[in-house]
């Protein structure tokens, strides 16, 4: 596609009764399914007393070891989307296409479903001799199935666009090839990569059917703050888990505030 | 020598993390032969939870197209004020634990609730709901991207030659945008038959009568009765599969050369 | 000196480059000429290491470098669509390479400095590829290359994706550039103009075969083959022989040696005139002349002219 100019202000198309009714209806839609229940949610959260629960010894190690692993995993994914991505679209090999459409199985695959598959094969019963069940290797584990697929696809399609000419222009001035990675490769990519870990981060801090199962949810051992959550709601204290709920999600919201700003400043230079 | 270390690793990283489990569920499913797991799935119960489970998506999957399709087109054409908020709320559901969703929904519709009563939750409209919940990005956003990219002109062209605004959609933008709604209902469906925790939360998990066919899984499991829950995961599995193929076959762009 | 011999490279069941060797002389500018896919392109990437051949040796100097990658050629390459490292600025590109070799920082800022004078971007240090122009990107590409002090500069089409009045101010600068610095340099083109403007030497290529090597005027005046005369300027072609339009000599009268013709068109190029005849035979002549001789003979469309050629070149069938 040329270059459109999109500086050019584009008049609103003559405001007909179709798109006001489908402005309206969109709105409609979001506001019930996503806009009231999230007001609920936040609402429930100022209840007197719930503050207990976000306070609690137990709340605060699932939160604290929500956002260390999922961090951890983030970071594992950075480096092995990004390697992945890069096997899938310089490398040549019998089988890669296959390979290529397996990479989406995670985002298939039923968490629960998940978390079997993970207990069958690493679990106490596992025909390989890894026992990772029910500890917080586990947790890893689950997480990293679910989350692989998110730095591979959004850095797949930067790779494919990568001006070659740009490494060849390296190695011509003396660049090694690690060098060229690291100096004019991954500058390129790091917004790529930046966004693939910022949504996987999201989905790794939220997860819950996959690790279910698998993690054993001992508190303050392996019980991850979904699980936490659950817990609370199980026990009737609504406000509670709304609470701990609503820290969970500020906490999110910072990381991917923080990562978006760190992608804008490395895009800063595109004209 | 680089490129087959890297080679190495990144297709035994894939190996160990997606297909070696993958692969056990199905030995194990049928590692007492096939008929028990025949049995296993075919029991009332079961059929009950596949049934309900398809229920769900058939609400949930439609409506979020309509609503994906309307929603781009509001955001990228009609430049609905307030489009910022508007992304964030999409993109919601991408960054909420399911927990949360399903006890949000239960905050909304419960006790004391600012709708309750109406027989939203532990039954199929709240299941429905929180399905549609946590399903509802994605066709959106496949779809902006496209209807930013093919640009008004073809549109406008077709308005100066007379067509009203329902012709327009159905003979210009549509053709345009099926690709990508097809496989933001694939992604879209894909979710739905696999949501878990907002569906358990907001279903009360009530066996044979609320139970899907992912808590299917969970409850055969913890009761002791792990070829059931195999067997169900298999069927889930097999659906999977066939989601990668045809995420593989509609995929937008390309994304190896 | 660069020394191409036997050199021999397919992609797929396409033959780029058909057992080609070529010498360059050190110091001198040389052009490699062809249409697309002439190999032009695929002979300077093998001579950088950017192509691997599939026969044939490369020597730098006397070296042999076929099996050597490109960081160790010691050869500066300039790229037709530029190469920029996009995410650094104008500065930090040019110092690209001399940053790779670990130079003290005031050497390469004193460098980079004086590239940046030489180039003319003085003021743009600070800037980023997509701030600037075409033609600045590729002075900025220039000066990358020459920052390392290359032994040979190898510049692919450099200005080919610039428009026609930037070309020409390039082309002049790269050849005053070249005068004072005499680095071997190889220039690979399509533009035949280009070549015979700015080259000591042009070598002439097409399918992957080179046609022939020479200084531009003895391309010109001496073309090995009907390929190369057709490339190198406008040829009209009688039969066998083929003809410059402007060894042609146009009467008014017959004088018993001239061919009978009439003018179809005249073409006013500014300070050439271009006179397109048809003979009395069908052929169709294409003749140049100055605009003073084109105004002594009073030219018109539909006039009958005589026309004689003055010099005419054929070539021995090709075995």
């Amino acid at each position: 596609m040329a270059a459109r100019p999109e500086a050019l202000p584009l008049p609103r198309v003559r405001p007909s009764g179709g798109a006001a009714l489908t402005a309206g209806l969109s709105t409609a839609y979001l506001s019930l399914v996503v806009l009231l229940p999230m007001a609920a949610l936040v609402w429930a959260a100022r209840e007197h007393g719930s503050w207990r629960a976000v306070s609690s010894p137990q709340s605060v190690a699932a939160l604290k070891l929500t956002v260390f692993i999922s961090f951890a995993v983030a970071v594992v994914q950075a480096v092995a989307g990004t390697a992945v991505a890069w096997t899938l679209v310089r490398d040549r090999f019998p089988g890669q296409s296959v390979v290529n459409a397996v990479i989406d199985l995670p985002f298939a695959l039923p968490t629960i479903v998940t978390s079997l598959t993970l207990l069958a094969l690493y679990g106490p019963r596992s025909p390989v001799g890894v026992h990772a069940g029910f500890t917080r290797w586990a947790i890893l584990l689950a997480l990293l199935f679910v989350t692989l697929p998110f730095v591979v696809r959004t850095v797949q399609p930067v790779l494919v666009e990568l001006d070659r000419e740009m490494e060849e222009a390296a190695a011509s001035l003396g660049a090694s090839t690690l060098m060229t990675f690291r100096r004019v490769v991954l500058p390129n990519i790091l917004p790529a990569v930046l966004s693939g870990v910022a949504l996987a981060f999201a989905r790794a801090v939220g997860e819950f059917g996959s690790v279910v199962l698998f993690s054993g949810n001992s508190p303050f051992k392996t019980e991850v703050a979904s699980v936490y959550i659950f817990g609370r709601i199980e026990s009737g204290d609504s406000a509670g888990a709304a609470a701990v709920s609503v820290v969970l999600l500020g906490i999110s919201l910072a990381v991917l505030l923080g990562i978006g700003a760190i992608r804008r400043r490395a895009t800063r230079h595109d004209g | 020598m680089g490129r087959y270390l890297l080679r190495f690793g990144a297709l035994s990283y894939l190996a160990v993390l997606l297909l070696a489990p993958l692969g056990l569920v199905f030995y194990r499913a049928f590692e007492h032969g096939f008929w028990p797991a025949w049995h296993a799935v075919t029991s009332s119960d079961a059929v009950h939870a596949f049934k309900l489970t398809l229920v769900v998506a058939a609400i949930a999957v439609p409506a979020n197209m309509i609503f994906g399709i309307l929603c781009a087109l509001a955001v990228v054409r009609y430049r609905v004020p307030g489009f910022g908020l508007v992304n964030a709320l999409v993109d919601l559901p991408l960054a909420l634990s399911p927990v949360v969703v399903g006890l949000s929904l239960l905050l909304l519709y419960g006790r004391n609730g600012w709708l309750q009563g109406h027989g939203v939750l532990f039954a199929t409209p709240g299941m429905a709901l929180a399905t549609i919940f946590v399903s509802l990005p994605f066709v959106v956003r496949e779809v902006v991207p496209v209807l930013r990219e093919i640009g008004t002109e073809q549109e406008q062209a077709a308005s100066t030659l007379g067509a009203s605004g329902m012709q327009i959609f159905l003979r210009v933008t549509w053709p345009s945008i099926q690709w990508a709604v097809a496989y933001g209902v694939v992604l879209t469906m894909a979710r739905a038959l696999g949501e878990y925790g907002a569906v358990r939360v907001v279903s009360g998990n009530i066996i044979g009568h609320t139970e899907t066919t992912t808590l299917f899984v969970y409850n055969r499991y913890n009761n002791f009765e792990a070829q059931g829950a195999y067997a169900a995961s298999v069927l889930l599995a097999l659906a999977a599969i066939l989601t990668l193929l045809l995420m593989n076959r509609l995929r937008p762009k390309e994304e190896t050369r | 000196m660069i020394e191409a011999r036997g050199i021999t490279k397919r992609f797929g069941e396409f033959v780029a480059l058909d057992d080609v060797s070529v010498e360059v002389p050190t110091g001198s500018l040389t052009a490699l000429l062809g249409p697309s896919g002439s190999g032009k392109s695929t002979l300077l990437r093998v001579i950088a290491g950017l192509e691997r051949p599939d026969a044939g040796t490369v020597l730098l100097d006397g070296a042999d470098v076929t099996g050597r990658p490109p960081q160790k050629r010691g050869v500066g390459f300039v790229f037709q669509h530029y190469a920029a490292f996009k995410h650094m600025t104008v500065r930090d590109n040019i110092a690209f390479g001399l940053k790779v070799r670990r130079r003290p920082r005031a050497e390469i800022t004193k460098r980079v400095d004086e590239l940046l004078e030489l180039v003319q971007l003085k003021g743009l240090a600070k800037r980023y590829p997509a701030q600037l122009s075409g033609g600045q990107r590729q002075r900025m590409g220039l000066a990358r290359a020459l920052a390392v002090d290359p032994r040979v500069l190898l510049l692919d089409e450099p200005f080919g994706a610039l428009d026609a009045r930037v070309r020409k101010e390039l082309r002049a600068w790269l050849r005053r550039l070249h005068d004072e610095t005499h680095t071997t340099t190889v220039i690979v083109t399509h533009d035949q103009e280009e070549a015979m403007e700015v080259a000591d030497r042009v070598v002439v290529m097409n399918a992957g075969h080179i046609e022939q090597a020479a200084p531009p005027r003895e391309l010109y005046d001496s073309p090995a083959n009907e390929f190369v005369m057709s490339f190198v300027g406008p040829v009209n072609r009688l039969g066998d022989a083929f003809i410059r339009p402007h060894d042609v000599e146009l009467l008014l009268e017959p004088n018993g040696a001239t061919q009978e013709a009439m003018v179809e068109r005249l073409v006013h190029l500014g300070f050439e005139v271009r006179v397109e005849l048809v003979r009395d035979d069908g052929e169709e002549l294409s003749v140049q002349l100055t605009r003073e001789q084109a105004e002594a003979l009073e030219l018109m469309q539909g006039q009958i002219v005589y026309v004689r050629p003055t010099r005419q070149t054929v070539f021995a069938p090709e075995a």
